[in-house]
């Protein structure tokens, strides 16, 4: 197994507020990671720190055996491996369906408009945006946004997707929409790294479940463990909370 | 005052008028648009993020100070002065004379981007923190994002303030008459010297600035509406609208990447 992402004493602090306290982990190629836990637990703060968009207080962070958070490394370049998609969206509201799709191909992997635009389309079908291309972020429903979102981080054609909390901002009824498409990407081998409150997609779609509490990995394995005979008493009470 | 007056004066005199308020609009327009081109540079330069140490902290402590004092500079002191400052006392100091249309473009311009450099900050920090953390995951460095997805949001949050600089501007320039440039305000005061109907002339003078500030308002409001696009997009019609996207997965898995 390779392993694609690696981090080592990962540790986060928010002024005197530790939020993540020595966090070792993985991610291998091809592999679906769900992180789960209670809000507060870190989970979206681990999440942001792989692709530095918060900056770790300590740690490695190690993207195919390189470590991210030396001085020299270009992090710009390093980004465009991992595809993001947030909880809120973050279409560009500039940019209609499209053309969030392929402005950072054509500015950042210098990609000529047709490329881009083929690529982009490509993408956009698989979430079943291609209808929409022209439709500003601000005429489309959340699921719809969320899945030219997607449309979006696949078209840069990244070596792993990280999810936060995708679907937590829809509402409920738009939940499955974007859960389908997630689903159907898992299976196509993709790399991903999800962290969510849907305890049935991390039960069903994930090959490992990592269990965060207070900061820390408090359990990880595979789903029947987590969920069908969890090992800590921590994470036996979160699922006793959340599944009743 | 009779309108009888206001005939006779715009009859010989409508030429001057006309030149005078050439030049206003001129060195207003130029004004607003340098100044916003300064403001919107400033505004970049600003919101770069500070890294926690090396020298680029220090390049750009350095330069956010600079900029600062410029901003407080000239926000915080009269137009009329600067441009007595700068043509009478920077000319006569390194005794080099300006010419006067260019030093009058030169004044407004740096001081509409001192207003315009906290407009645009103001309108940078008004946009969700998410637009650019969404181009930064996308590999994006500042430059990239802020042409390609801040600033074009900035600019038409901001066009309502920019269109009141314009106005404040149209109506400003008057002061430059103190370094005779001849704008509208100094060529009134012209004419009604020669002619000595003070009320007629002012009120003509009233009148011009008045069609002109209100003329722009106008046109910046259409503009805005314009930017705004339709309200409407068109679906893209294709010959595959019963497939559903996991369909088009399976019949993609062969040129997936991850594969």
């Amino acid at each position: 197994m390779e392993k694609i992402i690696e981090i080592k004493h990962l540790n986060k602090s928010f002024g005197a507020h530790e939020v993540l306290k020595d966090i070792n982990f993985h991610v291998n190629k091809g592999e679906v990671v769900s992180i789960i836990g209670s809000s507060g637990s870190g989970k979206s703060t681990m999440l942001r720190c792989i692709n530095l968009l918060e900056k770790p207080s300590g740690g490695e962070i190690l993207y195919k055996g390189e470590n991210i958070l030396d001085e020299s490394h270009n992090i710009y370049n390093y980004r465009t491996k991992l595809g993001m998609v947030f909880q809120q969206f973050n279409l560009f509201n500039n940019h209609n369906a499209l053309s969030n799709c392929t402005v950072s191909q054509i500015k950042v992997l210098k990609r000529s408009q047709e490329e881009a635009e083929a690529v982009a389309m490509k993408y956009l079908k698989v979430v079943g945006m291609d209808q929409y291309i022209n439709a500003m972020p601000r005429q489309l429903s959340g699921g719809q946004k969320q899945r030219v979102a997607i449309a979006r981080a696949l078209s840069m054609e990244p070596d792993v997707m990280l999810f936060d909390e995708p679907t937590s901002a829809l509402d409920p009824e738009m939940v499955g929409e974007v859960l389908a498409v997630m689903k159907d990407l898992a299976k196509t081998g993709l790399t991903m790294l999800v962290v969510t409150h849907e305890m049935e997609f991390a039960r069903d779609v994930s090959d490992r479940v990592v269990f965060m509490d207070k900061g820390v990995i408090a359990e990880e394995g595979p789903p029947e463990q987590i969920f069908n005979n969890p090992k800590e008493e921590r994470t036996k009470e979160f699922l006793r909370r959340i599944l009743d | 005052m009779s309108f009888e007056a206001v005939k006779v004066i715009l009859i010989n005199y409508w030429p001057m008028f006309v030149r005078g308020a050439g030049i206003t609009l001129f060195i207003s327009i130029i004004g607003t648009i340098l100044g916003s081109i300064i403001g919107l540079g400033i505004g970049v330069v600003r919101t770069i993020p500070v890294p926690d140490k090396g020298p680029k902290k220090v390049i750009l402590k350095i330069a956010n100070g600079i900029l600062a004092a410029y901003i407080e500079f000239f926000r915080g002191t009269p137009m009329m002065v600067q441009a007595m400052f700068i043509f009478y006392g920077v000319a006569g100091v390194f005794g080099v004379q300006l010419n006067r249309l260019m030093a009058a473009m030169f004044i407004v311009s740096i001081n509409t981007g001192a207003y315009m450099a906290e407009i645009v900050r103001g309108g940078i920090v008004s946009i969700d923190s998410g637009q650019y953390e969404a181009a930064e995951a996308l590999g994006m460095n500042h430059f990239q994002t802020m042409t390609n997805v801040m600033l074009p949001q900035v600019i038409r949050n901001i066009l309502p303030a920019t269109g009141n600089e314009f106005v404040v501007n149209i109506k400003d320039t008057s002061v430059l008459n103190v370094i005779s440039v001849t704008e509208l305000f100094f060529n009134t005061r012209s004419i009604a010297g020669t002619t000595f109907k003070f009320a007629e002339v002012y009120f003509i003078t009233s009148i011009i600035y008045f069609i002109m500030t209100f003329t722009v308002t106008k046109i910046l409001r259409s503009f805005e509406r314009k930017l705004d696009g339709p309200k409407n997009y068109n679906i893209i019609g294709n010959q595959m609208q019963v497939e559903r996207p996991e369909d088009i997965v399976r019949k993609d898995d062969d040129h997936w990447h991850g594969n």
